[in-house]
């Protein structure tokens, strides 16, 4: 994809799929600067799609369009369109915290907050107006993200007093504890331990049951071991001097990483990168 | 110090117990602290040491009992303190009562982009600038301006609630109220400035985290934001309540001085330093000695709030 603002041809993968997002040339600012230039990506239901290529192409920054979360950053200005059940995200008459209900979101550092594990997950519930049983659902997000044996004892400790991979699926949890349709993670696993970052990654195998989940990552082995679908995206010189990032090419997992496309992947995803 | 390089020939010992200026330098430097430290304890010492010794012969004369004597009379050496440690209190607590919500709540705007970068600094430079203004220059304005601005409203009140014994007497000039409004600006920079700094170090990963949940900006401050600052919030309002229990010149120049004990708090009334301040002059004797017992019970008190102080905001940070 040497001229990034055309329009790609569709993924012929994700073509017969039931898509959840939509993302139609969409274009990230912040304040003049171009972060992100004219992405097309379908996100279908319940897979796991991974964002991979190097720092500065604007990853993460999609990532955070997809729960409104760059509406934090007052310069950062989002163009195209983005659906969402048929609903453009950023309609006007879109709020935002409706956004993040519906999808969720963990984050590159374990950020659990400073209150007891039983209240990390309540918290999310809560302001999503949960009126069932809570006890249950902090038993029921705590499984779902393998975290129960190792917390059942201590659900009024402090979250901060858990060990960082501990930490992360308590982010994953209290997540999971607000059902939301989505999970996008920022590369999750980016400050855990080898033993712990496998454990995240079988439990990403089992939510995608339930979750479709888009992940960043820097790690090619586990983009290739957790996603079906894979973006691989890159940087390049803008006129005036600056780098703007752009979607080389979206692809089945098993094609990107053995039969990409493009040059510029087949050098990234075979380590001959920059 | 030369430039020489270290010769081979020297063994590890020979070389280090060699004269070297730099290592005279820093062991001189090594004393210098250690002095500068030990001579701040000292003063301390030194200032609770004179409170209690020329204190003494009021200590021995009044006992305990000068916590609850309403007396004051040089004439019959009859001295207590109960109306200037209620005082203390009261004006304090009132201050208090104003301040913190205020505060706290200037504090989460400022902490928040409500405001463009361009209001908002200016906006918390001027918090700070109200910290720089002179105690006395307080007074004058509360003197002058605040209470004949406030005075209409505090008689509206009376003439509305004066069956409430709080505020049963007419407003008086000089009274427990208005000084603890004046009291309550005095701090409030005190309480914004710490509480707003606290709430800007809390991790930017805490207000992400909530905010990617579906929480509200509202639900992100109160339930995320605000307890987890909640450390040096506290901390803001007991440093806040240690000025306001020992301030001088505001109270002593607004509160009336009364010796008595009055349930209104539109009459006049008197705290521990306005006390002082009003009386050292022309004391000598029982009553210097009287003078110092209620400095060493201010003393005692901020003592024990900034002791509090440490032990909430430790208790806080250990739950953190």
């Amino acid at each position: 994809m040497t001229n990034p603002s055309t329009r790609p041809a569709a993924p012929q993968a994700t073509q017969s799929e039931d898509i959840v997002l939509r993302t139609e040339n969409v274009s990230v600012y912040y304040g003049a600067f171009e972060a992100v230039r004219n992405v097309y990506l379908d996100i279908p239901k319940n897979k796991v799609v991974a964002f991979i290529g190097p720092s500065g192409c604007g990853k993460s920054t999609l990532l955070r369009c997809y729960n409104r979360l760059n509406d934090l950053i007052p310069s950062a200005r989002v163009t195209g369109k983005i659906a969402y059940q048929n609903n453009d995200l950023y309609d006007p008459k879109v709020d935002p915290v409706e956004v993040r209900r519906r999808i969720g979101m963990v984050f590159q550092r374990p950020n659990p907050f400073p209150k007891s594990i039983y209240e990390n997950i309540a918290f999310g519930a809560r302001v999503n107006g949960y009126k069932g049983d809570m006890d249950e659902l902090v038993e029921r997000s705590l499984r779902s993200a393998a975290l129960w044996d190792e917390t059942k004892d201590k659900l009024k400790q402090s979250g901060l007093a858990l060990s960082g991979g501990q930490q992360q699926r308590l982010c994953i949890a209290r997540t999971i504890a607000i059902e939301p349709e989505v999970i996008l993670m920022d590369e999750p696993c980016s400050a855990l331990d080898p033993i712990s970052t496998l454990r995240v990654e079988d439990l990403m195998h089992e939510l995608k049951q339930r979750f479709t989940i888009i992940i960043v990552t820097h790690n090619m082995q586990q983009a290739s071991r957790v996603a079906d679908y894979t973006g691989f995206f890159n940087a390049e010189a803008a006129e005036g001097g600056s780098r703007f990032g752009y979607l080389v090419e979206y692809e089945k997992t098993e094609s990107v990483f053995n039969a990409p496309r493009e040059k510029s992947t087949q050098d990234y995803v075979s380590g001959r990168f920059g | 110090m030369t430039s020489q390089t270290i010769a081979k020939s020297e063994t590890l010992i020979e070389s280090s117990q060699k004269f070297n200026p730099v290592r005279l330098v820093d062991q001189i430097f090594y004393w210098l602290t250690v002095a500068t430290a030990l001579g701040v304890g000292f003063i301390l010492l030194w200032i609770a040491w004179s409170l209690l010794s020329i204190a003494f012969p009021a200590i021995v004369k009044f006992n305990i009992g000068f916590l609850f004597s309403t007396s004051w009379n040089p004439v019959n050496d009859a001295f207590g303190a109960l109306p200037q440690i209620a005082g203390t209190i009261i004006s304090a607590i009132i201050a208090l009562l104003f301040a913190v919500p205020l505060g706290v709540g200037v504090a989460v705007f400022l902490s928040e982009n409500f405001l463009p970068t361009k209001v908002q600094t200016p906006l918390g430079l001027l918090v700070e600038l109200l910290a720089a203004v002179p105690s006395v220059v307080y007074g004058m304005w509360g003197i002058f301006v605040f209470v004949p601005f406030i005075l209409p409203f505090l008689q509206g009140i009376h003439r509305v609630f004066g069956w409430i014994p709080l505020f049963s007497t007419p407003p008086s000039t000089r009274q427990m109220f208005t000084t603890a409004m004046v009291l309550a600006i005095m701090i409030l920079p005190t309480i914004i400035a710490i509480s707003r700094d606290s709430l800007l170090s809390v991790a930017p990963e805490l207000r992400q985290g909530a905010y990617g949940l579906g929480a509200t900006r509202w639900e992100t401050l109160t339930r995320v934001l605000v307890p987890s600052a909640l450390s040096g919030i506290i901390g803001s309002v007991m440093l806040a309540l240690g000025r306001a229990l020992g301030e001088t010149m505001a109270a002593a120049m607004l509160i009336g001085n009364a010796n008595r004990i009055n349930i209104s708090l539109f009459a006049p009334a008197s705290t521990i330093s306005a006390m002082i301040a009003n009386q050292f002059g022309e004391a000598s004797g029982l009553q210097k000695s009287a003078l110092f017992y209620q400095a060493l019970i201010l003393m005692v008190m901020t003592l024990i709030v900034n002791m509090l102080a440490e032990v909430i905001v430790n208790r806080f940070q250990q739950v953190e």
